[in-house]
């Protein structure tokens, strides 16, 4: 009979929850510098990739972030989007690469949807501007509570030559030890905000003083209702006969393509006002208004854009 | 600043893990609306009168489930006092994969069984691998209490056995909380059950909340996996030369003597740096870049040490498997052993045990080791490491078994002779 001893346990010392989520966000940055040839980040300027860009300075800090960004355009852009990507860019003196849709409408190898919406469209786009420029590793936003399928997903994600997720395939995730083995044409997914929620992101832009497109904060808007969203009018199609445009005062919770991107009526302009909505809405979810279904649907467009990556 | 709890629950399907889970969930408003919704529809359709929170996680895992047999998933929830990452490992308890994924980076363990059935063999499997990597707490759940007329003899019973198992494990009273709960009605959860006069405790929330969680023991020695060299070349930092990593065990200071392995330089640290400027100290788990008084050569996989306390260099590690794969482990394996920031080849020279989680107890040289298996192992590294006994430094103690082939991760590995 042999008898096991129990350990002091995992060292981890009680750090405040958002220093241990930057620490474990800067190590799997820096894991992914030492292990791989080819690291890219997807940065679209929304909330989540602004996060991400501002960890990967914080990890290589005083050296420059090792890795150049690429931008999946679709065309349907907010120009407050593009005009903080570029100034972003030019600040911290990085590559972007741009990947537009319109260019792969252009010489045939897509098709504009009847519906005209563009988020479907991006898969192609990414997979042939990954393989194109042999990335290995691709850093992504996504955080496991924004949907089901991503609660089961690793920290490092394995992809096949195609960029598809084999659920079969995902490799047990121990300790802080991150596996990225991969046979040549595969590619790894990571995920260093995984273990964040919506909450702590946003706490976690109040005590840096992380900038944020300004769509993120309450301004007047002409905007007219499609589907239960507020859309702005755009190179999208819209509106189209019998959407009335109004002015209201509104803000974003995500950006992307400006199709299927809804604003929400707030007047949340600091962060702090912004925190304060996320946590009404939070009580307001267990009733269900109104106000509270165009919330959720937001959310829901929220996980939809982002799980294309 | 709210701090965070890292726990993993394990138990049988049957055990009500998934209601309990799902019961965290929405007692602590962790739930969207629409997600409730949806439970509540499809609860109504199956023709109850209140919502089935086990519907909450099993119909949030459904469409991944299908066809992944075995996997973890993860959830999060915060009340005022903590947020916590729950490693979720669902059924398939016969598997020990999902416990040794979910309980790597435990902080806790919530530990279920059926108050009808009390502890059974995969209980006490469970407990035996939580034990082996060394998850400092235990709660026991004794779960549909409801269904024993809320007995206080019932639960006593399963007490007091658990209790004796844990501490054959090596596990002290302090460390083990046992909790009578009805996850379906809600009794002592979140909210004290007035149906259970006789248990004076915590909730399980209250419990989750207040542990406390094992700090890096303060006399533990300090280790520093170099993750990464940065040396920016800029005009501003012509000459800064730092080694990133996050601290694994211990704290550092400036002016700490330390040591470079496997080569066995030594020298001091002259500053901590991070993108926020320079710290007086640090400690584990906060990711940090050093900067040394000499001008050494040291790239990433190097380990830095306190010089006084040093992990040992070698190149054979007697090692506990466990074993997730189902390709099995036979003699003489060639593998990859990744430990800290560091991957060498590696051959599996011999087994020398296999380890039964029920009886505690060893078949010694077994011909391999299958899938779920534990077992002891002697393996001989192409390049000496620094390491330590998982027990003295699980960050420092463990490493991963990897398929040179196909890049798999085949074994969670225990540096150690203390195991089985």
């Amino acid at each position: 009979m042999t008898t096991l001893e129990p350990t002091a346990g995992p060292a981890i010392v009680q750090q405040d929850n958002l220093a241990a989520l930057e620490s474990e966000a800067i190590h799997i940055f820096r894991e992914v510098a030492g292990e791989f040839d080819r690291p890219v980040i997807l940065f679209s300027g929304g909330k989540d990739s602004t996060l991400l860009l501002h960890l990967a300075i914080k990890a290589f800090w005083p050296a420059p972030v090792p890795f150049p960004l690429l931008h999946v355009d679709t065309g349907h852009n907010f120009d407050e989007v593009i005009e903080f990507r570029d100034r972003v860019v030019e600040k911290h003196n990085l590559r972007l690469v741009v990947a537009k849709v319109q260019d792969w409408i252009d010489d045939g190898r897509l098709e504009e949807r009847a519906d005209g919406m563009r988020n479907p469209l991006q898969t192609t786009p990414l997979l042939d501007t990954i393989a194109d420029n042999k990335f290995d590793a691709v850093f992504g936003g996504g955080r496991r509570d924004e949907e089901r399928a991503r609660a089961k997903e690793r920290i490092f994600s394995l992809r096949n030559s195609f960029g598809q997720w084999e659920p079969r395939r995902q490799r047990p995730e121990l300790w802080n030890l991150y596996n990225g083995r991969h046979r040549p044409g595969e590619q790894v997914r990571v995920f260093p905000l995984s273990n964040w929620t919506e909450a702590d992101v946003w706490n976690y832009i109040a005590r840096e003083n992380v900038e944020l497109p300004s769509i993120y904060y309450a301004h007047q808007r002409a905007v007219y209702q499609r589907d239960g969203m507020w859309l702005t009018e755009g190179p999208w199609g819209g509106p189209r006969a019998g959407e009335e445009v109004q002015d209201l005062t509104v803000r974003y919770r995500t950006v992307g393509d400006g199709s299927c991107t809804g604003a929400i009526e707030s007047t949340a302009t600091t962060v702090g006002d912004v925190i304060a909505e996320v946590s009404a809405s939070r009580l307001t979810e267990r009733g269900a208004t109104r106000a509270d279904d165009r919330m959720s649907e937001a959310a829901m467009e929220d996980r939809k854009r982002e799980g294309y990556f | 600043m709210s701090s965070l709890l890292r726990l993993a629950t394990a138990g049988s399907v049957d055990d009500g893990k998934s209601t309990l889970v799902g019961r965290l969930l929405y007692d602590t408003k962790s739930v969207l609306a629409d997600q409730l919704d949806a439970v509540t529809r499809a609860s109504v359709d199956k023709g109850l009168s209140t919502p089935d929170l086990s519907l909450l996680v099993d119909g949030l895992r459904s469409e991944r489930e299908q066809g992944i047999t075995i996997d973890v998933a993860y959830r999060y929830f915060a009340t005022p006092k903590r947020s916590f990452v729950l490693a979720d490992t669902p059924g398939h308890v016969q598997y020990t994969r999902n416990t040794v994924t979910g309980a790597s980076t435990a902080q806790l363990a919530v530990l279920l069984v059926d108050a009808r059935k009390g502890v059974i063999e995969q209980t006490r499997r469970h407990a035996a691998v939580l034990a082996l990597l060394g998850v400092p707490q235990l709660v026991l759940a004794v779960n549909k209490i409801d269904l024993v007329d809320y007995d206080e003899a019932t639960f006593a019973v399963i007490a007091k056995e658990f209790a004796t198992h844990a501490e054959s494990l090596g596990y002290r009273t302090g460390s083990v909380t046992t909790i009578p709960v009805s996850a379906l009605q809600g009794d002592n959860v979140a909210t004290k059950s007035g149906r259970t006069p006789w248990y004076t405790g915590p909730t399980l929330l209250e419990h989750l909340e207040n542990v406390p969680v094992a700090p890096d023991p303060h006399e533990a020695a300090f280790r520093f996996p170099v993750q990464y060299v940065i040396r920016p070349r800029t005009p501003e930092y012509p000459d800064y030369r730092g080694y990133a990593g996050q601290i694994a065990a211990g704290t550092v200071r400036p002016g700490d003597e330390i040591a470079v392995l496997p080569q066995g330089l030594r020298t001091r640290v002259e500053r901590i740096d991070t993108a926020d400027g320079p710290l007086d100290e640090a400690g584990a788990g906060t990711s940090v870049t050093l900067l040394l008084a000499d001008d050494l050569d040291i790239s990433r996989g190097d380990l830095i040490a306190t010089a006084d306390r040093q992990p040992r260099v070698t190149d054979e590690l007697a090692a506990t498997l466990c074993w997730l794969s189902a390709k099995p482990l036979k003699p003489g394996a060639r593998v990859l052993v990744k430990h800290g920031a560091r991957t060498v080849q590696a051959i599996v020279e011999e087994l020398t045990a296999r380890f039964d989680e029920q009886t505690l107890s060893s078949v010694d040289s077994p011909d391999s080791l299958a899938l779920n298996d534990i077992g002891r192992v002697r393996i001989r590294l192409a390049e000496p490491l620094g390491v330590d006994d998982y027990t003295d430094s699980p960050r420092t103690g463990a490493f991963l078994v990897i398929d040179p082939k196909d890049g798999d991760t085949l074994a969670a590995g225990l540096v150690g002779d203390r195991f089985p």
